[in-house]
């Protein structure tokens, strides 16, 4: 089996406001030098198998038709 | 002129839109379920508003992509009208058949009253019924209605005049770029709209400002 990691994010740019509130509560609890929070989502997957390069043109394929919006958002893949 | 309505789980406008068309155009709409490969013939489809699958993963994402989109995508192709009102906006731009994105309000609250609307383009199939520049009331009530599209993509839509509804008068309730509140394709036979026209349509809702809109789409004389 083979376990992939996609990690999405918001493209440069694009305005996060949880982001923004995550960063102004952090300053909040006392962390100082706290620069831009940024929020994005990670997704684990297994998958049957065991050829690698399948499992990532597979899983770029997943996250072009479903895990990001490629309007607003980045992905990143990571196969263990 | 006939129309449908799409169902989805989750979604909860969906009888507020089924009594809007049928008071409007005096024929009740048909039902579409999201697993429909087939839609009947009509003129107007619409996917009303509410929380399709809870708003997993991003609003509208999961529903964009059950069979009845593909259906509805082939609808639209052959110039059949499109409406999405709220989640169905999300939904159409999920579908990619509208630009953009509709990302959580900036103020990350829920926001639920009456805004004003400018109608941008009176021009569409939808709006020739409004008067160009008037300004309307509406009703809004969503989390996720921050309009967001890339520069060259708006500049794009502003030329072709696809921006149809403004927040006028400092009413922009989600941060929304352009004060964008509707947006249609380029052939202009799909809309998709944050607030709820639908709501608006007979004295008991305390305004029929949004019955042009439906009298536009279902071409009935306004009333």
């Amino acid at each position: 089996m083979i376990k992939a990691r996609v990690t999405v994010t918001l493209k440069n740019g694009v305005l996060d406001p949880q982001g923004k509130a995550i960063e102004g509560a952090l300053s909040s609890l006392g962390f100082d030098g706290v620069g831009h929070v940024r929020q994005g989502k990670v997704f684990d997957i297994e998958l049957d198998g065991a050829d690698k390069a399948k499992a990532e043109s597979d899983i770029k394929a997943m996250c072009e038709k479903l895990l990001a919006n490629t309007v607003i958002e980045n992905y990143t893949v990571a196969i263990d | 002129m006939k129309s449908a309505v799409v169902q989805l789980p989750g979604l909860n406008r969906d009888r507020d839109m089924v009594d809007a068309l049928t008071k409007i155009s005096g024929h009740a709409p048909v039902t579409v379920w999201q697993t429909e490969t087939e839609i009947p013939d009509v003129d107007l489809i619409v996917i009303p508003g509410g929380f399709s699958y809870g708003d997993y993963l991003r609003c509208g994402a999961i529903a964009a992509r059950m069979p009845v989109m593909q259906a509805i995508r082939e609808k639209a192709e052959q110039g059949v009208k499109v409406l999405g009102v709220c989640n169905g906006f999300q939904i159409l731009v999920e579908a990619g058949l509208l630009p953009g994105a509709l990302m959580r309000n900036t103020s990350l609250r829920f926001v639920c009253k009456e805004v004003l609307l400018e109608v941008v383009n009176a021009d569409t199939d939808f709006t020739r019924a409004y008067g160009q520049g008037q300004v309307i009331r509406c009703p809004v009530a969503h989390h996720d209605g921050n309009y967001f599209v890339d520069d060259a993509t708006l500049s794009a839509m502003e030329d072709k005049r696809q921006i149809v509804f403004r927040y006028a008068g400092g009413t922009n309730p989600n941060g929304s770029l352009s004060d964008i509140a509707g947006v249609i394709n380029a052939r202009g036979n799909v809309l998709g709209m944050m607030p709820h026209p639908e709501n608006l349509i007979e004295a008991a809702h305390g305004g029929t400002d949004g019955r042009a809109l439906f009298a536009s789409a279902l071409d009935v004389i306004a009333a």
